[in-house]
Parts: structure tokens; C-alpha cells; sequence
């Protein structure tokens, strides 16, 4: 398939979606329990989508990799979820939600997709309060509301620092609920390995059972995939361990396009790197950004002195102190969006003025204490702070945190359409895994808005588009030729990488890839790089072919066979990052290619040449992907420089 | 400052349910005291690994306290020598140079060990799915603030949500009991008006899984509470107690 079809409702913004549901097709009651549909994910996105369509009537089979749905990554979500319900008064409208999103994604989203997520904001947080989900609430007993990066209203809804938990529960409540009668068949610690088409569409998935290491097959007459994002790629990042994009990847390998793959974004408040022993890297809310205040010292004897243990912080006086961020977007200060702040940290480190290690900038808070006082700083991050304290051993109330960016979520995933359908009839795509809402950098709260509005109200109405006429298609036989042909693919596979015995293990080879990737397809892109890139990660494969150890049985409860099949995904995901950031020769949000910049250092976007989504193409095992566009017109917003100077 | 240490750790291996489990000692140099507990098991399994052994088993994910999916019960404690954090925040700087350390699965009827550290928490899910819930479809509710929770009640209400259900509690208690556990979901609800309408039912369903499932009762011997990484407070058992009684009365 070369033609791709978006299919955005015609007509003026407002009404696309109201349109669109006015005339879609339906599924009669009667006839949903005789469609199977799986999902993949219990995440935000998962477990929504598989609670609200077991509500429906439809049956559902759901799949995650964890012992239980409620560990899934959604769960570590710290700031909150924004939507547009203007209960501060302050001007927040859907309009409002919309235009800073697109802004804020750098004008490479698409605006009918923005402009829904923005329209079912107000429904999520309706649904999550009838749930029971504790959100903060006033003294009057209203909604509490706080500010985040790149918004200049109120509009983030939080549960302290675990929003992500508490929404996650609260979507999980609704799972176990529809578990319970019997109307979605759950399955843990069952990992999909494989995607099985029959006749183009997509009908089922192999699994493997975590456990018994056996491979298993089901079928359906429609796949969700809701697995998540593929950050991991980097190794260090603040990812779960076990987030991957192994499902999204065997859905391109067998003909789904990934757009935008090289589209990462870096999160400006992660703690420092402590050594070559760390496994992943920690984030610290940005929530903290609204009341924390981010320096470094202004001479650059100060920040020697600092790194050799000689000055402390507390003793840089506050004329010596660069709040770097102030001084250079006075309009936002602290709370720019992420890939500017994150820009801005790594511009002073490489200038000389890093803390701690070299890679790390303050974020203090000193002023806020002073202004609050500690009770109130105490209730709105305490939880944070002892965090911080117990990973670093220093304590944040009388000296500043360090922090330090980090990859932290992936804007590209399996490309879809408006009705969040891939290019495989049958085959969808929500979350974090699809690549649809955020353009080319996620504002600050808008993943958990996405992943429920994907999962409560958007895919279970697109998804009866297709199901409507699949009614006439009886169950799937898991019999079938193509069913025992995936599997044996999958096996063939699993048994090869048995055989390698080779000497190093499947950490350390990820490891090796991290650290290409930060350097060369991380913060900062140039050509030379990102072509050197190429060529090193064709040599990490290689070795990982040739040289991985994996102990242990194929079929069994086998934790370094788990981790070597995400890990050779992993190394082709890393590829298709580079081809494509190589491709873009321009910057925009969480994507700075080096050569592209305005001379005060901020991203400079090409208009002209790339206002498209990037959409990859598989062409098989050592062949160049293809790459196809999807022109992103801009009818109802002027595209303009991002600015949050003034 | 945080030095390199050399220690030793015994470790509980068990290959299945049915197998017997023994401990195995294994000597481990220059851990960063930076580390975390899991970095340094990692460290260990990839020592393993090159001497052409097996791995050890041991559940984790998001490495930041928040998934539960960690567990270990180290030198006699469910998630290690520190109060209020999971295992997966607990830091070699706990440590010193030279040390031993025992490692342990989870012990509990209710959480059969599935491989070495890893054992099967799935009865939780069943607690939940016989009960733990506000039956609302999805596209129903109404505006988030006409149902208006006063702050504190919001408050009282997220402590006892935070629970990750880790089972340490169950670990910590010499009865094997979930009580706190599955308290801290009632409690939650039964603070909310949301959940007002099938409290009752959902009470009594909970616990009567939480029995079949093979949980043993709370004698108030607070293990749980001391031992609970988020501070669940046993206050919600007292609470839970209530809701069931209320619910028995209505009978
Ligand atoms: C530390 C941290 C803090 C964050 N804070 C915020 C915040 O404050 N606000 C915000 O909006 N966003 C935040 N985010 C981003 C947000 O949490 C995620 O983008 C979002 O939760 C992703 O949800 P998801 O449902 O798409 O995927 P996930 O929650 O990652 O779920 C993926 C699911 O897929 C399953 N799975 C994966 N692969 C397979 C497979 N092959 N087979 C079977 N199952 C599989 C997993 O088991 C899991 O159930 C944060 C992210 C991080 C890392
Ligand atoms: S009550 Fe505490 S110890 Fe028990 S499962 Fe919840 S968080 Fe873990
Ligand atoms: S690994 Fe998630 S709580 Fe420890």
C-alpha cells in the first residue's frame, strides 16, 4: 500500500467527530458477543479499551506481560492528565487544550486527532471521578487543578505524585470487573511474539507463556495493540524494565507503517546517571518545575569548585546563581516545554557549567520554602522528595536536587488513521504505540489523556467501523496454515538465538546500544552522527547474532530469552530512529538535528520541506525500508515559530 | 560518599512450586553502594551467566516503587532493612563492606513460588475481580464536580488508594493474611460516595474470596502495617471490619 488514507471527516474542526460518530456503522447488541477482539496491554490504553468494550458486549481476550494488569507502565505516571474543563476560570477552553498541543508537538500532529483528544479531555476526567479515582480536590470539595510545562493555565488534573497509579487502578477496577463476569478472558504474563494474518487482515497473535514458555495462538476478528512505547531502545531511560516495542515492531515487520520513529522525547527532570552499575534512570515529576527553580552557577569557577566538592550550593550566592531558564523565556520560565528546557540544561553542561558529575543542573528549592513554607511544599511534594532522598541519599528540603534529561517517551509508534487503524485491515493501534496525537514532542500530562481517550472513547466506537461487516466472518480456527506457519517462525527464531552460546550476555550487548543511541540519536543529531550511527548499530547487530548467551531452555520460564527477543527488536528499532531522524534534515520538538537551529540555539522547523508524518514501510530482512509521507495540511492554525520568550 | 563493596549473598533457589528450595551463597565485589538492591542482583545474574549458570528469578519492572512488582524478603524483612520504600528503592548504601545478606521469595499459602524469588500474586486480582470496583460503564458519568469530596476525605482516600499491592503485608504476617490489602481497597471506596451505592456487596465479596483464596485472618499483630512500603495504616482494617459488619447487619 503506497496511499494513505487518514480519513479525516470532512468539514469544520468542531464537528468532525460528532460527525463521524453520527455515521458510523454500528454492531447490533445482539451480535457482539459472536466478535472477539484482542487487545495487547493493560496499561492505560489497554485496560480501557478492553473494559469499555467488554461493557459493550463484545469478547475480549487481553494480554500483558506483568503478573497483573495494574503493573502495567501507566502506573508510574507522576504529574497528572490534563483536560480542558476551565474550572480555574482562567481561559482554558478545548480550543485552547487543542492549539497548545499542536503548538507544543511543533506543528508535526495532526489537527483532527488534536482537536478530539482535546474535545473527550472533559469526558476522561468525568468517567475516572464515577470510578472512584481520588483525584485532589479543594476545600470546597471541587477538582484541584496545578500548571505544567508548556501550558500558561491550570488544566492538569493529579492524585499527589501518582496520578498514573491512580488512573491505571481505576481502569483496572473496570477491567476486573468485566473479568470477573466472564467478559474478557485475561491472560498475564503471556507476551505476543507474533502477529497472524489471513488474507491481509489481521486475525490473530501468537503468544508466549511467560511461565511455561510454550507458545500459544488466538485468534479474533480484530487486534488492538496497546503495548506502549519503545523508549528502552536507549537502555537508560525512565521507562519500566520491561517496556518494549517488540509488538508494535513484528506488526511493521509484517506490513503496519511506523511513522515518525525518530520522534523521542527527552524529559528534562530525570535524576543523574550515578554509574555504569545503574540499570535505568529515575524521573522526578515536572510537576516539580512549577515551584522549583532551575539554576546553575553563573562563573565557571563556581561550577569547578562544585564538581570537586569544594563549594556547596547553598553557598553560591544568589547574584552568582544563572536561573537560566528565566533569564532566557522570561514568559515561561521554568515551565517551557520539555524539549527546550532539556535543551537548555545540556546547552549550559556542555558549556562547563554542570553540577555534580558535569551532566546534571540544580533544581531548587529554597525560594519556594521560604514563600510556602515547608508544610505546604511537603503536601505537594513530599512524596517526591523522599524519592529523591532515598535514591541520592541527600536531602532536597535543605539542598537542591539534581536532575539531568533523559529519554522518557517515543511520539512514533505503528502508524494509524483517524479511526486509530493501522495500514492492516483489522489491525489497531492506541497509546503509547500508536504514533498519532503529540507531533513531534509531547506536552507535559497529555500521554495519560491520550492513552484513556484512545482506550474509553475513541477506539471503541472507530473499531465498530470495521467490525459492523465482520459479523458474516465465523471464528477463526487457530488451525490454520497461517497460524502454525507464524508459529513456527517464531520458534525458528527462538531456537537460533538458543543456539548463538556466544559470550555476552543480553545486558550488556543493550548496554552497547544505549550508548550509541544517546550519542548519536539522542539530544542532539547531525548527519555525520546519525550516518555513523547506522553503521555502528549494523555491527551491534552482528555481534548480537553472533554473540549472545543465552542460558537456560526455549521452552521454560526463561528470563534472558525474554529479554534477547525485545533486545533484537530493540537494535531494528534503533535502525529505523536513525534512517529516519537522517531523513529529517530540520528540527522540531524532541528531534534536534545540530545543523538546524536559529542562531539563539532554538529548534528551526523546515515548513516547507517536511510538514509530513514519516511513515516507514518493511521491505524484508536486510532491504532499506520505504519511506511514504502523509502531507499534514493545516487548515484551521497558522503554523508560526514556537516561542515562549514573550 | 558512596564507596564500592564486596559482600555475600544467600540466595533462596527453587526451581518450581514442586520442587524444594535451598539457599546457594554467592560472593559478589565492588558494588557501588549507588546501587540499588535489584542493580546489584543484576550485576549477580550477569556473573551467573558468564560462569554458565542460570539466572536468578526475581519479579520487577518499574524500578522506582510504584508497579509492586517487586518483592524479596531480605534479612528477614519483606522489601529489605528500610521502612516505607519497595525493595526496588533500597540501596546498597544500606550495606556494608563484607556482609551477608539473605534473600528470600515471599512465604505465604496464598502466593505459590513460581521460580526462585518470583512467586504467583494472582490471587490479588481475584480479590479484586470478585468485588473491587464501582460497576460504571464507560460514556455515563456526570461532570467530575457535582460530585464534590471534601479535601480531607479526598486525602483519607488516597492513602489508603496507594496501595501497589505489593503483598508484602501477606509476607509480614505470621497468619498469612491480606487484610490489609484488601482493606485498603475497601477503605477507598467506602470513603467515596462514588462506591456508596454496592458497598455492602462489595465488602462481603471481597472478603469472602480473600478466604477462599487461602488468606489467613488478622490478629492485629500490625507486621503488615510496619512493613507496608506506602504506610498503609491498619486503620483501614478496622474500617473494612465495619463495612462488613454494617453489610452482615443488613442480611
Ligand atoms: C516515569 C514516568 C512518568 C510519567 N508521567 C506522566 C504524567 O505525569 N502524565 C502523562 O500524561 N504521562 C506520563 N508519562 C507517560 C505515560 O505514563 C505513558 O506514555 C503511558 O502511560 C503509556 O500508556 P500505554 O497504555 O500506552 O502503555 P503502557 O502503560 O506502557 O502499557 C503497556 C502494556 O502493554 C503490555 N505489553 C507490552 N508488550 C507486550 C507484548 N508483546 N505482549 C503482551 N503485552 C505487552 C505491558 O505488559 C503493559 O500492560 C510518564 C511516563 C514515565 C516513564
Ligand atoms: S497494603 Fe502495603 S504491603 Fe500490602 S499490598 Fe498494599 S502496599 Fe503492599
Ligand atoms: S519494581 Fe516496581 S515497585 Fe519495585
Amino acid at each position: 500500500m503506497s496511499q494513505l488514507d487518514a480519513k479525516i471527516p470532512q468539514g469544520p474542526l468542531e464537528s468532525k467527530w460528532s460527525k463521524y460518530k453520527a455515521n458510523q456503522k454500528l454492531v447490533n447488541p445482539a451480535n457482539k458477543r459472536r466478535l472477539d477482539v484482542i487487545v495487547v496491554g493493560t496499561g492505560l490504553a489497554g485496560s480501557s479499551a478492553a473494559a469499555s468494550l467488554a461493557e459493550m458486549g463484545f469478547h475480549v481476550y487481553n494480554f500483558c506481560i506483568q503478573d497483573s494488569p495494574r503493573r502495567a507502565h501507566s502506573i508510574a505516571a507522576q504529574g497528572g492528565i490534563n483536560a480542558a474543563k476551565n474550572y480555574q476560570n482562567d481561559g482554558d477552553s478545548v480550543y485552547r487544550l487543542f492549539y497548545d498541543t499542536i503548538k507544543g508537538g511543533d506543528y508535526r500532529a495532526r489537527e483532527a486527532n488534536v482537536y478530539r483528544l482535546a474535545e473527550v479531555s472533559n469526558s476522561i476526567i468525568d468517567q475516572c471521578v464515577a470510578q472512584g479515582v481520588p483525584f485532589a480536590r479543594e476545600y470546597g470539595g471541587t477538582l484541584a487543578n496545578r500548571s505544567f510545562g508548556g501550558a500558561q493555565v491550570s488544566r492538569t488534573f493529579y492524585s499527589r505524585g501518582i496520578t498514573g497509579q491512580q488512573l491505571l487502578l481505576g481502569a483496572y477496577s473496570a477491567l476486573s470487573r468485566q473479568v470477573g463476569l466472564g467478559k474478557v478472558e485475561l491472560f498475564t504474563r503471556h507476551e505476543m511474539v507474533e502477529l497472524v494474518m489471513i488474507d491481509g487482515r489481521a486475525r490473530g497473535i501468537i503468544v508466549r507463556d511467560l511461565v511455561s514458555g510454550k507458545l500459544k495462538r488466538f485468534s479474533a476478528h480484530a487486534v488492538v495493540i496497546a503495548s506502549g512505547g519503545y523508549g528502552n531502545t536507549f537502555f537508560l531511560s525512565s521507562n519500566a524494565m520491561e517496556c518494549n516495542g517488540s509488538a508494535a515492531w513484528q506488526c511493521y515487520k509484517k506490513g503496519a507503517y511506523f511513522g515518525n520513529p525518530c520522534m523521542a522525547q527527552i524529559h528534562p527532570t530525570c535524576i543523574p546517571q550515578h554509574g555504569d552499575q545503574q540499570s535505568k534512570l529515575t524521573l522526578m515529576s515536572e510537576s516539580l518545575r512549577n515551584d522549583g527553580r532551575i539554576w546553575v552557577p553563573k562563573k565557571i569557577e563556581d561550577a569547578e569548585a562544585i564538581r570537586a566538592g569544594k563549594l556547596r550550593p547553598t553557598q553560591i550566592k544568589e547574584e552568582d546563581r544563572d536561573y537560566y531558564l528565566e533569564r532566557r523565556y522570561p514568559a515561561f520560565g521554568n515551565l517551557v516545554p520539555r524539549d527546550v528546557a532539556s535543551r537548555a540544561a545540556k546547552e549550559r553542561c556542555d558549556a562547563g557549567y554542570g553540577v555534580g558529575t558535569g551532566q546534571a543542573v540544580y533544581l531548587d528549592f529554597a525560594e519556594p520554602i521560604q514563600r510556602l513554607g515547608k508544610d505546604v511544599v511537603t503536601e505537594r511534594y513530599g512524596n517526591l522528595f523522599q524519592m529523591y532522598e532515598k535514591i541520592t541519599a541527600d536531602n532536597p528540603y535543605e539542598t537542591p536536587m539534581m536532575i539531568f534529561p533523559a529519554i522518557h517517551y517515543t511520539m512514533g509508534g505503528l502508524w494509524v488513521d483517524y479511526e486509530l487503524m493501522t495500514t492492516i485491515p483489522g489491525l489497531f493501534a492506541i497509546g503509547e504505540a500508536n504514533f498519532s496525537d503529540h507531533g513531534a514532542n509531547r506536552l507535559g500530562a497529555s500521554a495519560l489523556m491520550q492513552g484513556l481517550a484512545d482506550g474509553y472513547f475513541i477506539l471503541p466506537y472507530t473499531i465498530q467501523n470495521y467490525l459492523s461487516d465482520q459479523i458474516q466472518v465465523p471464528r477463526f480456527s487457530t488451525d490454520l496454515p497461517e497460524f502454525a506457519a507464524a508459529e513456527k517462525e517464531v520458534m525458528d527464531k527462538i531456537n537460533k538465538l538458543m543456539n548463538i552460546k556466544g559470550k555476552q550476555t543480553v545486558d550488556e550487548i543493550h548496554k552497547k546500544l544505549g550508548q550509541i543511541m544517546w550519542e548519536y540519536v539522542g539530544m542532539g543529531r547531525d548527519e555525520a552522527g546519525l550516518k555513523k550511527a547506522i553503521e555502528l548499530l549494523a555491527d551491534i547487530k552482528k555481534e548480537f547474532w553472533t554473540d549472545v548467551r543465552i542460558p537456560g531452555q526455549a521452552i521454560d520460564l526463561n528470563i534472558e530469552l525474554e529479554k534477547a527477543l525485545r533486545l533484537a527488536d530493540f537494535i531494528e528499532i534503533g535502525e529505523l530512529m536513525a534512517h529516519d531522524a537522517l531523513d529529517r534534515a530540520e528540527s522540531c520538538g524532541g528531534h534536534f538535528r545540530l545543523e538546524h537551529q536559529t542562531p539563539e540555539g532554538e529548534a528551526l522547523r523546515h515548513d516547507d520541506l517536511f510538514a509530513y508524518v514519516s511513515c516507514w514501510a518493511y521491505q524484508g530482512e536486510n532491504k532499506a525500508p520505504v519511506m511514504y509521507k502523509e502531507p499534514l495540511d493545516y487548515e484551521f492554525i497558522e503554523r508560526t515559530q514556537r516561542n515562549y520568550k514573550s | 560518599m558512596d564507596k564500592n563493596i564486596n559482600i555475600k549473598v544467600r540466595v533462596w533457589r527453587q526451581r518450581s512450586a514442586k520442587d524444594k528450595g535451598r539457599f546457594v551463597t554467592y560472593d559478589l565485589a565492588n558494588i557501588s553502594q549507588g546501587s540499588s538492591f535489584l542493580e546489584m542482583l543484576d550485576i549477580l545474574n550477569n556473573q551467573l551467566i558468564h560462569e554458565g549458570e542460570e539466572p536468578i528469578v526475581f519479579d520487577h519492572d518499574c524500578r522506582e516503587g510504584i508497579c509492586g512488582m517487586c518483592s524479596l524478603y531480605i534479612d528477614g524483612h519483606p522489601h529489605g532493612p528500610d521502612n516505607l520504600i519497595t525493595t526496588c528503592q533500597l540501596h546498597m548504601r544500606k550495606f556494608n563492606d563484607g556482609d551477608t545478606i539473605t534473600i528470600e521469595p515471599w512465604r505465604s499459602a496464598g502466593f505459590p513460588v513460581i521460580r526462585d524469588l518470583m512467586v504467583d500474586r494472582t490471587s490479588f486480582d481475584k480479590i479484586q475481580q470478585a468485588g473491587g470496583f464501582v460497576s460504571v460503564n464507560t460514556g455515563s458519568a456526570i461532570d467530575g464536580n457535582a460530585i464534590p469530596i471534601s479535601h480531607d476525605t479526598a486525602e483519607l482516600a488516597i492513602d489508603a488508594a496507594s496501595c501497589i499491592g505489593c503483598g508484602a503485608c501477606v509476607a509480614a504476617c505470621k497468619n498469612g493474611s491480606a487484610m490489609l490489602f484488601v482493606s485498603a481497597k475497601v477503605s477507598q471506596f467506602a470513603l467515596l460516595p462514588q462506591g456508596r451505592t454496592e458497598a455492602a456487596r462489595r465488602v462481603k465479596r471481597m472478603v469472602a474470596k480473600m478466604d477462599e483464596l487461602g488468606f489467613g485472618n488478622c490478629t492485629n499483630t500490625r507486621a503488615c502495617e510496619v512493613e507496608c512500603p506506602k504506610g498503609v495504616s491498619i486503620s483501614n482494617i478496622a474500617r473494612m471490619n465495619r463495612e462488613f459488619i454494617k453489610a452482615k447487619n443488613k442480611d
